[in-house]
């Protein structure tokens, strides 16, 4: 390309420095470097802009259809686990009397937490801290049931050492299982809070790109309106207008997205996790309430665990004090409740005043009136009557759950489109970066055409 | 009328009790070992030594309480007057006090004296509340005024004797080991030494083991049975516990024995008030009428005999 000279005149051109010194020597020769460049700027800021609205893509569907799942999984297992606990001891308690409803419950329990555990096992990598927890709650899931089918065995025989049984199964389940799930919940709500932030990064790079595209597509146009005095060259108008819409797609796509995964956080997954604690405190009140009447009055452990349980539920604030002021996982629930939950959350913590107040009677009778079986009817009966301490529990439990439906499905309303809306800006990111370059490169080939 | 026969009961009760003593001082029937007096003494050397500790850690008299009576005092009127009394019981030891999960009442040896002194004292059964108490809790219950009586395998010694009065003893208690029935183990010392043992916290058990110090390791537990839930389950070698909790473990498991010989001798007796020395009396005479009778005998066969590894005159306490 370039004429050849005296070598004497000047050193030989070396590297690309010197190709660059000589190509700009020319107006032909910086029309092809201006074009090249553009050329390489629309391209990679097309490629940038995809690739990084891809990975948030593929964040947001993780947090779709993996992460958060897995998390609500994790606390499902938990949940489902404690409940067996205490499902299982008030079945103990009605012993021969024992409905079949109550059973049912038990059995469903153990297969929803074993379903979970395997469902969450296939879906961990095996270097994943996750698959400690999964292993323990594997292998000690069956050794639980053994224990409470012998407590039941030997119950239903007359004889003391089912209750001894029962004590010492929620005892593992109290120390092996349920902090195992614990700590699988934690290791997922990790994961889930990873994946919403790479879902949330803002894509610096392609908006500094963009900015750094478009400044050369108009200094550009600018030095050749300086040359010959054209006002528009199409091609690299066309080209800014393809990068220009390109880096509004970004945009918008890119504020929506962050929006969206927001509101799925506040609405969906920030309450469902207070929800989870508040329902995991609900069940472990419900488990010292139902222990306390098996350990038949031999210890005043499980008494002080109700205590315990109810504190951490609904906090030692008394209890007129307005909903916002008070401490505890059930008032914290209603606070990050959103609006269509919070309905339902309310009437959990009615339903949780009732039944507070009938654990007190029941407690009363069996202490000061020394009525053990009168205080055991006031709390659980077979014949499920509504107004035993078990039936408030059971309502409060059900308006828990009904929330926790209520802000799954917000969750899933606010997140499910995410990931289809930034891949959609990341495939046209990618088109407009062509357009663009295609565009740039014929608006200066036809200036270079006028120099032949 | 009904004071008048009860009156005449002390005598022949006591009658009854010295040919009892009698009968064990010479040895006793068919070989067994009674824990109490002279005959303990005689019985294998470590049981003699642990009589011997066991009586220079008593300064008091274990068996001394107050003369029976059915003179109503101040303490039996007021309880007359709110008909009603309420006794603490257990209602987790099988076959001593323990709830029937299906029939809702509890039942056993301890239960039924409890009964007996209800009916005794206010003389309507029905109107005898019975109210489970913690095994930590029933001095605090006594003296709170919770419960009038204590009926609840309560050991009485002398720290007890500070706080509370109690009646006349009236079952003998010693110190036993659980071993599963493969156990080759022949005695106590044989059946702890380097095992791992389970006994119950703050229980005479946990004691005696820490004192003794030959097991691998003492688990202690919350309740007694929680030990046969661990035996159960493999992961201790032997329990130990008192005779009557040790029976209503072999009762509820076939497969584990109690091993020969028995350590630490006790006796058990109903807990009061001590500023009510008459209710004190009134309890003394309804146990001295309930074994004259043949109440405490028929008792003891129905809810222990099975499962005790003596016969019922060797746990009648008789004072030394």
């Amino acid at each position: 390309m370039p004429a050849p000279r005296p070598p004497a005149a000047r050193p030989a051109p070396r590297g690309l420095r010197g190709r660059l010194a000589r190509a700009t020597r020319t107006a032909p020769g910086r029309l092809r470097l201006a074009g090249a460049v553009l050329a390489v700027l629309t391209v990679a800021f097309g490629g940038l802009t995809a690739w990084q609205l891809e990975t948030r893509a593929q964040a947001a569907e993780r947090v779709v259809s993996y992460s958060q799942p897995l998390s609500q999984a994790a606390a499902d297992i938990h949940r489902s686990l404690a409940d067996a606990d205490t499902t299982a001891a008030t079945g103990f308690l009605l012993a021969g009397a024992e409905p079949k409803g109550v059973r049912d419950r038990y059995e469903q329990d153990l297969a929803k937490a074993a379903k979970l555990i395997a469902d969450a096992a296939a879906r961990t990598t095996a270097t994943s801290p996750a698959q400690g927890s999964l292993t323990r709650l594997n292998q000690q899931l069956p050794v639980y049931s053994g224990l409470v089918e012998s407590a039941r065995a030997d119950n239903r025989q007359g004889i003391p050492l089912g209750g001894a049984y029962l004590r010492y199964a929620s005892e593992q389940m109290q120390t092996v299982l349920l902090p195992a799930a614990a700590e699988l919940s934690a290791t997922e709500n990790g994961e889930l809070a990873n994946d919403y932030a790479a879902a949330k990064s803002v894509p610096w790079a392609a908006y500094g790109l963009a900015v750094i595209t478009l400044g050369a597509l108009l200094w550009v146009q600018l030095t050749l309106f300086r040359r010959t005095n054209r006002v528009f060259n199409p091609g690299l108008l066309g080209a800014t207008a393809a990068v220009l819409a390109g880096g509004l797609w970004l945009t918008v796509t890119g504020l929506t997205a962050s929006a969206a995964l927001k509101q799925s956080d506040r609405e969906g997954a920030t309450p469902l996790r207070a929800l989870n604690t508040a329902r995991v405190d609900v069940l472990t009140a419900r488990l010292a309430e139902n222990l306390n009447f098996v350990a038949r009055g031999s210890t005043g452990k499980y008494a002080d665990q109700w205590t315990k349980a109810t504190d951490h539920l609904s906090g030692d604030a008394p209890k007129d004090a307005p909903a916002d002021r008070q401490a505890g996982s059930l008032p914290e629930a209603l606070r990050l409740a959103p609006p269509q939950a919070r309905s339902a959350v309310d009437d959990a913590r009615a339903q949780y005043g009732v039944w507070y107040d009938r654990h007190g009677a029941a407690r009363k009778l069996e202490i000061d009136a020394a009525d053990y079986q009168g205080a055991l009817d006031a709390t659980v009966t077979a014949t499920d009557a509504p107004t035993t301490a078990d039936s408030a529990f059971n309502a409060t439990d059900q308006a828990l759950a009904q929330a926790a439906v209520v802000e799954q499905q917000r969750f899933q309303a606010a997140a499910k489109d995410v990931d289809t809306d930034l891949r959609a800006a990341a495939g046209a990111a990618a088109v407009l970066g062509l357009v663009a370059a295609a565009a740039a490169l014929r608006g200066l080939g036809r200036r270079l055409a006028e120099y032949r | 009328m009904r004071d008048r026969t009860v009156r005449t009961r002390p005598a022949a009760a006591l009658a009854l009790l010295t040919a009892a003593a009698a009968v064990l001082g010479g040895g006793g029937p068919s070989g067994a070992a009674p824990a109490t007096g002279q005959a303990a003494r005689q019985a294998t050397a470590p049981q003699a030594v642990q009589q011997e500790q066991q009586e220079q850690a008593e300064p008091c008299d274990i068996y001394t309480s107050v003369p029976p009576s059915t003179q109503d005092g101040p303490a039996v009127k007021a309880i007359k007057a709110k008909r009603s009394l309420v006794i603490g019981v257990d209602q987790n030891s099988y076959r001593w006090g323990a709830r029937n999960p299906n029939t809702g009442q509890i039942e056993g040896f301890d239960i039924d004296l409890a009964r007996a002194i209800g009916a005794a004292v206010i003389g309507d059964p029905d109107k005898v509340v019975l109210k489970p108490v913690a095994t930590a809790d029933r001095v605090d219950a006594i003296k709170g005024g919770r419960v009038d009586l204590i009926v609840r395998t309560m050991t009485i010694n002398c720290d007890r004797m500070k706080d509370v009065a109690f009646s006349k003893p009236y079952f003998n208690i010693s110190q036993r080991v659980l071993v599963p029935k493969a156990s080759t183990a022949k005695g106590i010392d044989d059946a702890i030494k380097d095992r791992t043992v389970c006994a119950a916290k703050g229980s005479t058990a946990s004691t005696v083991l820490a004192a003794k110090n030959t097991a691998r390791q003492v688990v202690t537990v919350e309740n007694h049975l929680d030990c046969l839930v661990l035996m159960q389950l493999g992961k201790i070698d032997a329990t130990m516990t008192d005779d009557g909790l040790a029976a209503s473990q072999a009762a509820q498991d076939q497969t584990v024995r109690v091993v020969d010989g028995e350590v630490q001798p006790e006796v058990i007796g109903v807990a009061m008030l001590k500023t009510s020395p008459d209710l004190t009396a009134r309890v003394n005479q309804v146990l001295a009428d309930y074994y004259a009778g043949g109440a405490w005998r028929l008792s003891y066969e129905h809810w222990l005999k099975p499962y005790m590894l003596n016969e019922a005159d060797h746990y009648w306490p008789v004072p030394h």
